[in-house]
C-alpha cells in the first residue's frame, strides 16, 4: 500500500506538470505504470523510486513518471460521428468562407498515436479533387514524447488497424511491415508533429479554423478545463470549430463555445454556426 | 433481431463467436464448412456471415463466391474472420464480394467495431 503522502507527492506533482487529476482509486496505476521505471532504473520497488523523485527531482525523472501516466488509448474516425461532421459541415463551410486564401489549419491538440491526425489526412485525400490548390495543414501535438515517436512512424498493431478503420481504407492506404501496418508517405506526409503540454502558453502557435481536442480535457479539473478551452477560443476565427470528446461538453465550463445544436461533439464560437448549419442542411 | 450465420470449422471458435454475437443482439446459426454454409443459406439467406477462410470440403473464399452467385445471395452482408491476414487475402477477399474483414484473433471490440463499420449496430 502506498503512503498517503506519496500519494500526495505524485498526484500533485501530475497536476501541475499535466493536468492530470489522479482520484484516489487510481493508485494502482502509480502501481502498475511507475514500478517498471523503477526497475529499468535498477531500483526494487515503487518505494525506492518515489525516494529519488523527493531526493533529487531530476528533471528526466519527473517527464518520465508524467508521460507514464498519461492514457494514451486512441482509434481511427473514433465515434465516426465527428468525422463525418468535419466532412459533411465544417469542411463545406470552410472551403466557402475561406476560398479566397485556400489555406486552412487544423489543430490535433492530444494527438496521442496518430489516430486522429491520421483519418483527417484520409478524409482530406479522399476528397483530394476539391481541394486542388488548398494547402492545407494538420498539426498533431501530444504533451508525450513516446505516442509522438509512434505517430511519426505512422506504424499500427494489427489489433490498432481494426478499431475503427474500413477495410477499403486500411487496403488504399496501408503497407504491411511484418507484423505491422504503417500508414503510406502520402498521408504521414500531410501530418506534422510536435510536443506540446497544454497548460503552457499558447501563443507561439498561431491560429487554427478547426480544433480537434479530444478526450483529453476528461482528465484535467474543472479549472484546467476552463483555462484550455479559452486559450483555445482565442486561436480560432470567429467562424472556426471545436471538437471535444463524446463524455466531454463546454456547459458550466466556459461560455465561450456553444455546442452546436444536434450535432454532438462539435462546438462553435458563436450561435452564428448553427445558420451555417441550417442553411447547409437546407442546400 | 438480425440474424448471424457463423462460419468456422473450430467448434471453439464458433463457440466465441456465438458468444459476442449473441450479446449484441444477434440470432445466431452455425456452419462447419463452406458448403454447409452454402446449404444453410440456400434455405434461408442470414442477415450476415462471419466467415472463416481455411476449411474443408469448401473454403470461405469459394463460399463468397458462391453465395454471390446464389438468388439473394448479394443481400447478406459478410464479414471474413480469419488468421489470412495479409494484403493479397484481404484484397482478394474484398475483391470477391466480401464487405468487410476481420483479421484473427479477434475479440468483443473488434467484432463490434467493424460490425458498426458495416451498419449493422
Ligand atoms: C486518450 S488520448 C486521446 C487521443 C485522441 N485525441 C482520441 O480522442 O482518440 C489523450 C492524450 O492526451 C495527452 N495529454 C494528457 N495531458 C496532456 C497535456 N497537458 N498536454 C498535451 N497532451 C496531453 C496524453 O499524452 C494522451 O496521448
Amino acid at each position: 500500500m502506498m503512503k498517503s503522502e506519496d500519494f500526495e507527492m505524485i498526484s500533485s506533482l501530475l497536476k501541475k506538470r499535466s493536468g492530470l487529476i489522479l482520484p484516489k482509486d487510481k493508485v494502482y496505476l502509480l502501481e502498475s505504470r511507475l514500478t517498471p521505471i523503477a526497475h529499468k532504473r535498477g531500483l526494487e520497488t515503487l518505494d525506492e523510486l518515489l525516494e529519488e523523485v523527493r531526493r533529487y527531482s531530476k528533471e528526466d525523472l519527473l517527464t518520465e513518471i508524467t508521460e507514464a501516466m498519461t492514457t494514451n488509448e486512441s482509434y481511427f474516425f473514433r465515434d465516426n460521428k465527428p468525422f463525418d461532421l468535419f466532412k459533411d459541415i465544417v469542411l463545406p463551410q470552410l472551403l466557402e468562407s475561406r476560398a479566397g486564401r485556400k489555406r486552412l489549419r487544423i489543430w490535433c491538440a492530444a494527438a496521442s498515436t496518430g489516430q486522429e491526425p491520421y483519418s483527417l489526412a484520409i478524409i482530406l485525400k479522399e476528397m483530394e479533387a476539391k481541394l486542388a490548390g488548398w494547402d492545407i495543414e494538420i498539426l498533431g501535438t501530444d504533451i508525450s514524447q513516446q505516442v509522438l515517436d509512434k505517430a511519426k512512424m505512422g506504424l499500427f498493431s494489427q489489433f490498432e488497424v481494426q478499431r475503427g478503420l474500413p477495410i477499403q481504407l486500411l487496403i488504399k492506404y496501408f503497407n504491411q511491415v511484418g507484423e505491422l501496418w504503417q500508414i503510406s508517405d502520402e498521408i504521414r506526409n500531410m501530418v506534422s508533429y510536435r510536443k506540446f503540454n497544454l497548460l503552457d502558453s499558447f501563443s507561439l502557435l498561431g491560429s487554427f479554423d478547426v480544433i480537434f481536442c479530444r478526450n483529453v480535457l476528461i482528465y484535467f479539473d474543472q479549472t484546467t478545463k476552463t483555462e484550455v478551452l479559452e486559450k483555445m477560443r482565442k486561436l480560432i476565427p470567429d467562424d472556426g470549430w471545436l471538437f471535444l470528446g463524446a463524455a466531454e461538453t463546454v456547459l458550466g465550463i466556459t461560455d465561450k463555445f456553444k455546442p452546436v445544436q444536434g450535432q454532438r461533439g462539435l462546438y462553435s464560437t458563436s450561435d452564428a454556426s448553427t445558420e451555417v448549419i441550417s442553411k447547409l442542411k437546407a442546400g | 433481431m438480425k440474424s448471424c450465420l457463423v462460419v468456422d470449422d473450430s467448434k471453439i471458435i464458433r463457440k466465441v463467436a456465438r458468444r459476442i454475437l449473441e450479446e449484441l443482439n444477434f440470432d445466431i446459426h452455425e456452419a462447419a464448412d463452406g458448403q454447409d454454409a452454402l446449404d444453410t443459406c440456400k434455405g434461408a439467406m442470414p442477415d450476415v456471415v462471419l466467415l472463416d477462410w481455411n476449411m474443408p470440403v469448401m473454403n470461405g473464399l469459394d463460399f463468397l463466391k458462391a453465395l454471390r452467385k446464389t438468388e439473394g445471395g448479394t443481400e447478406p452482408i459478410v464479414v471474413f474472420c480469419t488468421t489470412e491476414n495479409d494484403m493479397s487475402h484481404i484484397s482478394a477477399a474484398i475483391s470477391a464480394g466480401a464487405d468487410e474483414y476481420i483479421m484473427k484473433p479477434f475479440d468483443r471490440e473488434i467484432i463490434e467495431s467493424k460490425f458498426v463499420q458495416v451498419g449493422l449496430l
